[in-house]
């Protein structure tokens, strides 16, 4: 039940993009989100799309545990495409009642944007799925090391997130066990309407956030008496370093960016 | 209340890369007021098979029959179940959330649509019935120690006046004087209330002293099902997978492979004791 969100988790497998540095995957995720937002005509989707498959079959991940992860944001596409489709004003008015209208310009609007929510959610959860949270905060830490020269703490911000994504399947487990623990002595969390099933939250938060701030508190003091004091100093047991592969991978992207930008510039259409 | 299971099988994450086959073809016969020990490793499947008495897991495949109805049937009433099989967890942190041990004993019968009196009735008992200090009732849980709030983490579900009770490792992290008063409390209720008490540990020290039939899992499958003499016979394999006889076992091999011929299958230090006694006349 509550283990069935696989939106961000990795997935374990033996492939050239498990294996590409996570400065590399953060970059290109970002390079991809800006293409997937620019490109204009059907030229520069053909791109995007061979683009994303491509690296789909290479990742080794499954196809069906990626659709898997779109379940979560289909009522948020819904509404997007619905409020487009239905406010948009255009030239060619289809269909008008009250505030209501269908226009051209609307049904384009629609659909671009179905398919930009889709593919985003593809691109970006392929990156969280082959690369484990550490990998990735430590890309992250390094990427943004240059902040320090402005006081901001990466080190610090990054240690947060990644203790922060290192807990959340502990959490998920634990509640997971909560709730059985409360469900054998009777409680229902299913059934009620919504102020009865808030209510009937209550067993199963509590021992949760009791627990929560427990292994907060337990995990500073283990952290400090490994004599933790931030960033400064601190050397990595698996220093990030760039191999062949991952400047191919570079120029991988900077040629795909590139292609979208040719063909938004020479095959506008449509739209 | 007999619990009959049929080829039980149960798997984590079907089809995924985290797949994990817990449970193979598993058939038991858990009968009325027995007295059951489910030893095995860490991994081995035994709060796993816990988990399936009272429903909280469907197997993938397999039947389960409570007093010969199938559980897994569309109209059975698993809550009904679940008010006859209690299950207490290992943590008792995962339970206990009411601002009073008390009110947090209330909870279960609560649940089950009794009326506040007898709910409360229900709570009293439970409390009385593992030996909680009456000054504490009204305390809230989260200060207790670990061997008090095992405690009323058991009588939360003893209120609820289950036919079988299961117990998930109620001794862990608990010092030695912990341990024995919750087992003695434990095998005590067995005897006074006549309920079915299935108690799962890794440790054979603890079972052997209390239950009547020990059932050892390994890599998800039942390795041994018999009465503690028996199943201790095969100390040598028990080993193999990680498990350990008593070391009241070990002492009587030793002492019969030195030419004293005393009774290998005593299994506590009294029984040790007598049969050494008698072999040295």
């Amino acid at each position: 039940m509550i283990r069935d969100i696989t939106i961000g988790q990795y997935y374990p497998a033996d492939s050239a993009i498990h294996k590409l540095d996570p400065r590399v995957k953060l970059f290109a995720t970002l390079l991809y989100i800006v293409a997937l937002f620019c490109f204009k005509g059907i030229a520069g989707l053909v791109i995007i799309t061979l683009f994303l498959l491509g690296a789909i079959k290479l990742s080794k991940v499954p196809f069906s545990f990626m659709v898997k992860g779109l379940k979560s944001i289909v009522i948020l596409v819904l509404f997007t495409s619905l409020f487009n489709l239905l406010f948009t004003p255009g030239d060619v008015v289809l269909w008008k009642y009250g505030v209501f209208q269908i226009s051209d310009t609307g049904i384009t609007n629609a659909v671009l944007m179905t398919i930009r929510l889709i593919y985003l959610i593809l691109g970006t959860s392929l990156m969280t799925l082959t690369t484990t949270p550490n990998q990735l905060t430590d890309g992250l830490e390094k990427s943004l090391s240059f902040l320090n020269k402005i006081h901001v703490p990466v080190h610090a911000i990054a240690m947060m997130m990644s203790i922060a994504l290192r807990f959340i399947p502990i959490l998920i487990e634990e509640t997971d066990k909560i709730m059985k623990a409360q469900m054998a002595r009777g409680a229902d969390f299913e059934h009620g309407n919504l102020i009865q099933k808030a209510k009937n939250m209550i067993p199963l938060l509590i021992p949760l956030f009791v627990s929560a701030f427990r292994r907060a508190d337990d995990l500073a003091m283990a952290m400090e008496a490994r004599c933790y004091n931030g960033g400064s100093g601190r050397t990595k047991m698996k220093p990030l370093t760039y191999t062949k592969q991952d400047g191919i991978a570079y120029l991988i992207m900077f040629l795909f960016f590139a292609m979208v930008i040719v063909a938004r510039i020479f095959v506008p259409f449509p739209q | 209340m007999s619990i009959i299971l049929d080829k039980i099988n149960y798997c984590y994450s079907p089809d995924t890369a985290y797949q994990i086959q817990a449970l193979k073809d598993i058939n038991l016969t858990i009968d009325d007021g027995e007295f059951i020990g489910i030893i095995g490793h860490t991994g081995s499947g035994k709060s796993t098979l816990i988990q399936h008495l009272n429903g909280l897991l469907k197997a993938t495949s397999g039947h389960i029959y409570v007093n010969g109805q199938d559980i897994y049937d569309e109209d059975y009433d698993m809550r009904d179940l679940r008010n006859h099989v209690g299950m207490v967890f290992q943590y008792p942190d995962h339970q206990l959330f009411e601002t009073t041990n008390f009110e947090d004993v209330c909870f279960g019968p609560k649940n089950q649509g009794l009326d506040r009196q007898t709910v409360e009735l229900r709570a009293y008992e439970a409390l009385r019935s593992v030996k909680f200090p009456e000054d504490l009732y009204y305390q809230p849980p989260f200060d207790l120690s670990g061997g008090q709030k095992r405690r009323v983490a058991i009588a939360g579900v003893l209120a609820m006046k289950p036919q079988v009770l299961i117990l998930d490792e109620p001794t862990a992290g608990l010092d030695p004087a912990g341990r024995d008063e919750i087992l003695d409390l434990i095998a005590n209720m067995h005897k006074e209330l006549g309920i079915t008490v299935i108690l799962v540990s890794h440790s054979m020290e603890d079972v052997a002293k209390y239950v009547d039939r020990i059932i050892v899992m390994n890599q998800g499958s039942v390795m041994y099902d018999g009465v503690p003499k028996e199943v201790f016979h095969h100390y040598q394999e028990l080993e193999e997978v990680g498990l350990a006889a008593p070391q009241v076992t070990y002492l009587m091999h030793e002492l019969r492979s030195q030419g004293l011929e005393v009774d290998l299958d005593a299994t506590t230090v009294e029984e040790a004791a007598e049969s050494i006694v008698k072999a040295l006349k």
